[in-house]
């Protein structure tokens, strides 16, 4: 029989043995959001495709066309969308998350569940968007007869850090808007101007030389440029500037999981 | 088996309360804080001097252990830390001192349907509640048939929730929880809601998983009459204290003798009364229909506020009136007034007792003051504010099964009402 010591402000042993316990709750929230989505919609998941494509149309359009940047051979549009694919992610599983445990509130001030649940699944719910977004792309680079180089075997390794940053990310901004509803404000506000500030519409190559590696401060820089990098092969990867992606990731998952179980045991008090 | 399934020592729990919610722990104040002592967090040795902020404990000290298979009932005013509890006890908020160990899974209803959404399915609500409580996928289809059935909802089982009655999500809701398989439950007062038949089945299915599958079950409720069927020990809690803990039908009698002392004490000491006092109300307190004195008035039901008057020897008061105002923060919900009910006179001589009945106590669930007054042919003769307390509780006033909602408990007077859509 397991045994379950509560006691003040001592972490649980058996926190990440409830988590698994608790792992089928991921694959329920996520297919709940999933499922509530398009619910009482009239033309449902084409959603998830109509607003990617008409976003790469204007994007494509304003810095393609009007800003006239160079694309060298590659479509403008497969550029954006490559730029777009990871971005939308991020920016959708960031607000996602951000919101995820005050909208749950119910949930939890009345039941116990590991509470890092809710935030993650918001990421895999914006997961499976992604994936919408991906095969999205496989049609548009049949369109433009668009073959990718053997760089696309690496592409799972940047899914991977694109999840980790979404990860991170949401861990953090979920757990600050419990406490300070001001989050609720700052999050449009980073994801519309992150939109700009990384390299979704643009290659990274346009920021100049002397700037790249403050640049790469963005983890979501080293992400894009390793999906053109993986999809598109024609750019070289920015050594340094990933390195930086890497450990700022890493280090904002570290940080996320320690500020997450630390304010956990507050939720139902203060949510 | 003698060993305890659950032990709690010197368990506490303290809420900051005052200013601490809008001032001072809003991002503004961190911020500054940080501006002003930004290694401030490097020293947890000192705690952060706080704007006024008071300490409230919602549960102190408790102490207390329950065995495998016992039902356990937790009784107490409002406020009284019982849901505090259940919270600690289920690992829904932190304790700020004391132990609790627990010996196997724990699964708390402390509301019922926490999760549902209304836009999914009965079947898929099914599910996603389950899994919230804990059950794993393979358990939750192992026992689906028997939850539908139990729920009697078969023919809706792809209809949204949102379409449900009242009554037909309660039923769901319940039966997902209670075919839960956890060693422990925790139930707060979920059998408020609901129709009396099916309230009936609820209780009855409890004391199965007590009785029959040997799961320990702790019980919150204000229906003494279910505490008393179900469970073997009870304890009471008093301003987050545990006041008494032993057998049922000590605790609960303890517990209604307490209620009407605390009612009645002091009446006749009262010394900032007015009036001529040849009438004097001696004691107030809350009676069910048939005359037995209740703690406390639960929303919806019938409620006697009886009021014991002495008037003094050889004294005949002729056209009197006797007032009751029902009151809090100085604003008055209701007023009973036996010239207003009845046009027949009334004289008051010796000792006795006005009783007046309200059908479906009227108020949401809070504590109430209530004040005093009688006059006998146009002259004061006693008036009394703060006379008493009334205790009320959350009941299924308006009979479709659910509570008021969140907020509005302790601020509002419950009119029955219905309502149409008109669409053109």
């Amino acid at each position: 029989m397991t045994e379950i010591i509560i006691e003040a402000g001592k972490a649980e042993r058996q926190y990440w043995k409830d988590l698994w316990r608790y792992r089928e709750l991921f694959y329920f929230l996520a297919w709940r959001d999933i499922l509530v989505r398009y619910k009482q919609t009239v033309i449902g998941i084409a959603w998830a495709v109509i607003r990617p494509l008409l976003t790469m149309l204007v994007l494509t359009f304003v810095f393609g066309k009007l800003a006239g940047m160079d694309s060298g051979d590659i479509p403008y549009p497969l550029v954006v969308f490559c730029g777009m694919l990871p971005w939308n992610f991020f920016a959708t599983a960031f607000s996602e998350s951000g919101n995820s445990l005050v909208s749950n509130a119910g949930m939890i001030s009345k039941v116990y569940f590991p509470r890092l649940v809710v935030p993650v699944s918001s990421v895999i719910t914006s997961f499976v968007d992604f994936l919408i977004s991906a095969v999205l792309m496989a049609f548009i680079m049949i369109y433009y007869k668009f073959m990718p180089g053997g760089n696309v075997l690496f592409l799972p390794l940047f899914v991977v850090l694109a999840f980790a940053t979404a990860f991170g990310s949401g861990l953090w901004i979920s757990a600050l808007m419990v406490r300070y509803r001001d989050f609720r404000y700052i999050v449009p506000f980073v994801v519309q101007f992150g939109l700009y500030l990384s390299p979704v519409a643009f290659k990274s190559s346009v920021v100049p030389d002397e700037w790249r590696l403050l640049y790469s401060l963005n983890p979501m820089v080293g992400v894009i440029d390793g999906f053109r990098w993986s999809i598109l092969g024609e750019q070289n990867i920015y050594w340094p500037g990933l390195a930086i992606s890497v450990v700022g990731v890493f280090f904002l998952i570290v940080s996320g999981i320690w500020y997450f179980r630390k304010t956990e045991k507050t939720f139902a008090d203060v949510i | 088996m003698s060993d305890p399934i659950i032990l709690v020592e010197n368990l506490s729990k303290c809420y900051k309360i005052g200013r601490q919610a809008t001032q001072g722990d809003g991002l503004r104040h961190v911020l500054e804080r940080a501006v002003r002592a930004p290694f401030a967090w490097m020293r947890p040795g000192q705690p952060e001097k706080h704007g006024k902020t008071e300490d409230f404990w919602a549960v102190r000290d408790v102490s207390m252990e329950i065995k495998q298979g016992e039902m356990m009932g937790v009784i107490g005013r409002n406020g009284a830390g019982k849901s505090t509890l259940l919270k600690l006890l289920s690992r829904i908020t932190e304790p700020t001192s004391g132990k609790i160990r627990l010996r196997g899974r724990v699964a708390s209803l402390l509301e019922v349907g926490t999760g549902f959404h209304p836009e999914l399915t009965g079947r898929e609500n099914i599910f996603l509640n389950g899994a919230i409580l804990g059950m794993s996928r393979v358990e939750i289809k192992r026992k689906f048939d028997e939850i539908t059935a139990f729920a009697e909802i078969d023919k809706f089982l792809d209809t949204p929730v949102k379409r449900y009655s009242s009554g037909m999500y309660v039923r769901l809701a319940f039966a997902v929880a209670a075919h839960l398989e956890p060693e422990i439950l925790i139930v707060d007062e979920v059998l408020a809601v609901g129709d009396a038949e099916f309230q009936k089945k609820c209780l009855g299915k409890m004391e199965d998983v007590s009785s029959k599958e040997g799961r320990t079950v702790i019980l919150v409720s204000h229906q003494m009459t279910a505490i008393q069927n179900l469970c073997t020990r009870c304890i009471l809690m008093d301003r987050g204290q545990l006041m008494m803990e032993g057998k049922t039908d000590d605790v609960v009698n303890a517990y209604m003798y307490k209620g009407a002392e605390l009612a009645m004490s002091g009446l006749s000491d009262r010394s900032d009364r007015s009036g001529e006092g040849q009438v004097r109300i001696t004691s107030i307190d809350l009676r069910d229909p048939s005359g037995s004195i209740i703690a406390e008035a639960i929303a919806g039901c019938d409620v006697v506020v009886s009021l014991a008057f002495s008037v003094k020897p050889g004294v005949v008061l002729n056209d009197c009136i006797v007032c009751v105002e029902v009151a809090k923060d100085l604003k008055t919900y209701f007023a009973l007034s036996s010239a207003l009910a009845d046009t027949k006179k009334l004289q008051l001589s010796n000792d006795g007792r006005i009783d007046f009945m309200i059908r479906s106590w009227p108020l949401s669930g809070g504590t109430y003051h209530v004040n005093i007054y009688v006059e006998s042919d146009l002259v004061t003769q006693d008036f009394l504010n703060d006379a008493s307390v009334i205790e009320v509780i959350d009941g299924d006033f308006y009979g479709s099964g659910k509570l008021v909602h969140t907020g509005w408990q302790g601020t509002s007077v419950l009119v029955k009402h219905s309502w149409d859509l008109v669409q053109s």
